[in-house]
């Protein structure tokens, strides 16, 4: 990357990379620029009182562990399924990674960055499943995947669309997790996942915190219909 | 407010790090850039349930006798020190480009981040700690993102390592929600600053001890 004092003499926003030249679309600045489309203040507090709270905090309280049947049963018992639902997720981050690279679709430090993320989820992968493992439980298969990869744009604003995603499924699952050891665990990917969010934003020229100061949690059913177009046979 | 299970500290097996390599190089250069965790990975049936437990193991600072409002409280020193940096820094730092715009989104967000703790930990019934004075020595931008890559690594490590010992789910949904915000700062902190956004796969836990020692030179 330029070093900072060059980057800090250019009198204009500077031209990130190329990702950001294809990406510097007006209507996707608009639609993601946080302009204010946050979760407010007041909403959040009212998430800690236990309040009625709006739209936005009603999706946070379905996340959080009510009664009734687990959003993640189909994965699996308690913390199992959660971490099952979550290395569903994890194999599709990676498997959507390596064919990224191999696409050649990136170059230089772009390619370099998504390599990486890419190594990470796979690292989250091996976390996930050896964990289930020692819970007893048995890993979620490998789903069969296919990811439309047209050309950079298109595929760095997928990458950016699943990592937000990601970190908002995790924060979905925070307050349903049993134990603390595998909360922590939880909590120790969530955050990464959320600097690949903010990373592929930045590159995209998009904000990095599309939510405002508050993240906001996914529910089970919205991030499995967000990536149901990808999981094929 | 529902509980959940409070962290049990004692049933936990800590078992010595000896032998596990946690290396963690950081710098401009991302290719090299990692943090080698294959030795806890391949470890991993020392710890338990837990692949990453080097890192969880400070998970558990807490304690068992620390109360949620305790933890809002420690989380909003932490967010004092940030908002002040950042409203200080958009006066100090002759920043232009891609780090001016940002600036004033991080000043706001640690503001809110201020209020909402204070809130709720009003809305608890307890008293928010006071606001601490702060002194933060910096000569120029790269001094400041220097700091600033500290404050927000450490931030996201301290409610790491802070959040399984909360009791309420409400209020483990309000940390959540704020550390991924600290997390996605500090990538674009990071990002300003010629390094790599995301050093490792796991984010280690901080322990409480760890945080208030990064901080308390800058508290005067």
């Amino acid at each position: 990357m330029p070093d900072l004092d060059e980057r800090s003499k250019r009198t204009s926003p500077p031209e990130r990379s190329a990702i950001a030249r294809l990406a510097r679309d007006p209507v996707s600045r608009r639609r993601f620029m946080a302009v204010g489309g946050g979760t407010s203040l007041a909403a959040f507090l009212a998430a800690c009182g236990g309040g009625g709270g709006s739209t936005t905090m009603a999706t946070q309280k379905e996340s959080m562990g009510g009664k009734g049947e687990s959003e993640t049963a189909e994965f699996g018992e308690g913390d199992i399924g959660i971490l099952n639902y979550a290395l569903t997720l994890e194999y599709l981050e990676t498997v959507f990674y390596e064919e990224v690279v191999k696409s050649g679709l990136f170059k230089g430090e772009e390619l370099a960055v998504l390599k990486k993320f890419g190594a990470e989820e796979a690292e989250h992968v091996e976390a996930l499943s050896g964990t289930v493992k020692k819970l007893g439980g048995k890993p979620a298969a490998r789903p069969k995947t296919e990811f439309p990869l047209k050309d950079a744009k298109s595929v760095a604003e997928l990458a950016g669309t699943v990592e937000n995603l990601g970190a908002a499924a995790y924060l979905g699952q925070a307050t349903n997790i049993e134990s603390p050891e595998v909360l922590a665990a939880a909590l120790s990917i969530h955050s990464v996942e959320a600097r690949h969010a903010a990373t592929l934003n930045t590159l995209l020229g998009l904000s990095i915190t599309p939510n405002g100061a508050f993240a906001a949690p996914a529910d089970v059913k919205t991030v499995l219909k967000s990536v149901e177009p990808f999981i094929v046979g | 407010m529902s509980e959940r299970k409070s962290a049990e500290v004692d049933g936990l097996v800590h078992p010595e790090l000896a032998g596990v390599t946690v290396v963690e190089e950081s710098g401009g250069d991302i290719s090299r850039g990692e943090v080698i965790l294959k030795g806890a990975l391949a470890a991993g049936a020392v710890y338990g349930t837990l692949m990453v437990a080097p890192f969880v193991k400070s998970a558990f600072a807490m304690g068992g006798g620390t109360s949620d409002i305790d933890i809002l409280n420690f989380a909003l020193t932490l967010e004092y020190l940030e908002s002040t940096f950042y409203e200080e820094a958009k006066k100090r730092v002759k920043a232009s480009g891609e780090l001016k715009a940002l600036l004033p989104l991080l000043a706001s967000d640690e503001k809110q981040h201020v209020e909402a703790l204070e809130g709720t930990i009003k809305k608890l019934g307890g008293k928010p700690v006071a606001k601490p004075k702060f002194d933060f020595e910096y000569d120029d931008t790269a001094g400041f993102l220097k700091l600033a890559e500290t404050f927000e690594d450490t931030g996201v490590g301290a409610y790491n390592g802070a959040a399984p010992s909360i009791r309420s789910k409400e209020v483990l949904g309000a940390a959540g929600s704020i550390v991924q915000v600290e997390a996605r700062h500090a990538a674009a902190i990071r990002l300003q600053n010629g390094q790599e956004p995301a050093p490792s796969a796991f984010d280690p836990a901080l322990e409480e001890k760890a945080v208030l020692k990064a901080v308390e030179p800058f508290i005067v």
